[in-house]
């Protein structure tokens, strides 16, 4: 009996020696598990819901496609679903057209306490993200910070009502939230490029605006790309921002995920809200990524 | 001709660079300024100068309450998230792992989940397995965000360390546990105190997860959600808003300057 133990353990040992990545392994286990037991099978369970629909009493339930058809059959919540996929572009371009000078200037122009720079335009990120939408709510409000500090300086009589509780309002917000997740990326790409290639191109007579659009910026699409990418995914299930700013006009999936889960109390409807909405970004994203790759073969 | 040309540019970038920071500052600055109004409505003109919204925020009944929760989620997730981070961080960087893409693939998914899909993800299993919702069930997915943001911090730290420090210490008889207190760990050190900050900061200004997953009791953005539909207790909670922001700050700051210190200007260090 112990010498059979002492075989097993001396069999392990050895086994151990001879690959040492099983180590690594055990290392990164909990972390893998971690993310099996409240990243994956969460999923799954999310799918499975989502072809749940009650039957009657209460424990009973039945599988069928009923919840996708029901969202298909209601233009409400189709167009909610464009609507969410419409503002997360144009917050994504937004975002990164506001943040590409900035990460330019900070790559290019400044050479003493590039630390402080980045910091500085990082640290907003990490402030509550609740706050940070609620603010803009205060800013963009009918008797809010601009509407009111117009009719102060008597610029205005009545207060603009066209500027919260639409979609604008939502893209000029989420374009504040998520900046850090553009200037980031862009910002290292911009970094890694060899400065000597920018300056061939001006040796070879091409003036700043050519070599510009002829050498940083298609070396610096990675980071564009993305950025695009980070803005745009997470953005498409934003709930806080339309809830605070969007008003009727502008909500999101979100929104409608939410409420299947609160109000409505119907969870398998919700679920199949959800995995319509991250097969539809997935899609999104697909396109986007084969769109770019057939430009970049046109180019070259 | 040329030259000044190119200061004329970089005079222009520098200008929309300002403008840009004001964009990105002006509505955090918005709250503590307002915090300070004496009027209960956040316009202008503005009225004069009180610290009654912040004796009021501080006697908030709910609020210490509130404040403890969210204590004793962070506290716990920003322990675990580094550890977790920690011991993937150092078996991506030491050992030659196969699938370690695929592996680093899968600890960036939460990342870039919308956290809304996350929480009714992990809702639907905490009520499928029977686990009644408590500021328990709020940690696990915290957890589960913070992971990944310390996992990466981490690796940025552990990926520019010279391996072969290790391998003295081996040489010179260490045994691999006191190698890694004596020679890893004061070297990843500033990353560990980085990644427990920020984690911190994470768990502690959590709302989406935490609003779908706590049960009874309420952390503190929960707390500042429900205070959101009273006008009347707007200013007070524009002075719990500017509390929350001035101490996270702070904590960023000290992060940051640890996470970046001594490697300023190289880029794998960025994120």
């Amino acid at each position: 009996m112990k010498s059979s133990t002492d075989k097993t353990s001396l069999s392990a040992m050895s086994l151990w020696r001879r690959y040492p990545a099983l180590k690594g392994y055990a290392l990164a286990s909990p972390a893998i598990l971690l993310m099996i037991v409240a990243l994956v099978s969460p999923f799954l369970l999310l799918a499975g819901t989502s072809f749940k629909i009650e039957t009657g009493s209460s424990d009973e339930w039945m599988l069928s496609l009923a919840n996708y058809e029901f969202f298909f059959e209601k233009s409400h919540y189709v167009n909610t679903l464009v609507r969410s996929i419409f503002i997360s572009t144009l917050v994504a371009l937004v975002t990164v057209l506001l943040a590409y000078p900035a990460a330019y200037f900070i790559a290019f122009h400044v050479h003493e306490n590039k630390m402080l720079w980045l910091i500085m335009i990082t640290l907003p990120f990490w402030t509550s993200y609740l706050l940070r939408v609620f603010s803009w709510k205060l800013i963009l409000g009918y008797n809010g910070f601009i509407n009111s500090g117009l009719m102060w300086l008597d610029l205005i009589k009545q207060p603009l009502d066209f500027i919260l509780y639409n979609t604008n309002a939502v893209i000029l917000t989420l374009a504040h939230a998520w900046a850090a997740f553009a200037i980031l990326p862009i910002y290292v790409s911009l970094q890694k490029i060899d400065k000597s290639l920018i300056e061939a191109a001006h040796d070879l007579g091409e003036n700043k605006i050519y070599s510009f659009l002829r050498v940083t910026l298609p070396l610096s699409m990675p980071g564009v790309v993305a950025a695009l990418l980070l803005v745009f995914i997470p953005t498409v299930g934003d709930y806080v921002t339309p809830k605070l700013v969007g008003g009727p006009k502008g909500l999101m999936i979100g929104n409608l995920i939410q409420s299947a889960f609160g109000r409505l109390d119907n969870w398998p409807l919700g679920a199949a809200i959800s995995i319509i909405s991250m097969i539809t970004v997935t899609f999104a994203v697909c396109l986007f990524l084969l769109g770019i790759n057939r430009v970049r073969k046109v180019l070259i | 001709m040329s030259k000044s040309s190119l200061n004329s540019s970089s005079g222009w970038l520098r200008s929309y660079t300002v403008i840009y920071l004001v964009f990105i500052y002006l509505p955090i600055l918005f709250l503590p300024l307002f915090s300070f109004n004496d009027g209960i409505y956040v316009a202008f003109p503005m009225s004069g100068f009180t610290l009654n919204w912040w004796a009021e925020m501080v006697n908030q009944p709910g609020m210490h309450k509130a404040l403890w929760n969210s204590f004793s989620v962070a506290v716990p997730v920003c322990l675990i998230s580094t550890t977790l981070g920690m011991m993937g961080a150092k078996a991506l960087t030491t050992y030659k792992l196969y699938g370690a893409r695929a592996l680093t693939g899968l600890f960036t998914l939460p990342l870039v989940t919308p956290f809304l899909i996350l929480g009714i993800a992990l809702l639907i299993s905490f009520d499928n397995y029977g686990i009644d919702l408590s500021l328990f069930t709020v940690g696990v997915g915290h957890v589960l965000i913070c992971v990944p943001f310390s996992l990466f911090v981490l690796l940025s730290r552990m990926e520019s360390f010279d391996r072969s420090l290790e391998e003295v210490a081996l040489d010179l008889g260490e045994t691999p546990w006191m190698m890694f207190w004596r020679v890893t760990f004061p070297i990843a050190m500033p990353g560990i105190v980085a990644s427990l900050l920020l984690t911190f900061t994470i768990s502690f200004d959590e709302f989406l997860l935490a609003f779908f997953l706590t049960g009874d009791a309420s952390t503190l953005p929960i707390f500042i959600w429900s205070q959101l539909r009273f006008p009347g207790k707007l200013p007070a909670v524009l002075a719990l808003g500017s509390a929350i922001l001035i101490v996270t700050v702070f904590i960023v700051i000290v992060a940051e300057l640890m996470r970046r210190k001594g490697s300023a200007n190289s880029t794998e260090n960025v994120i």
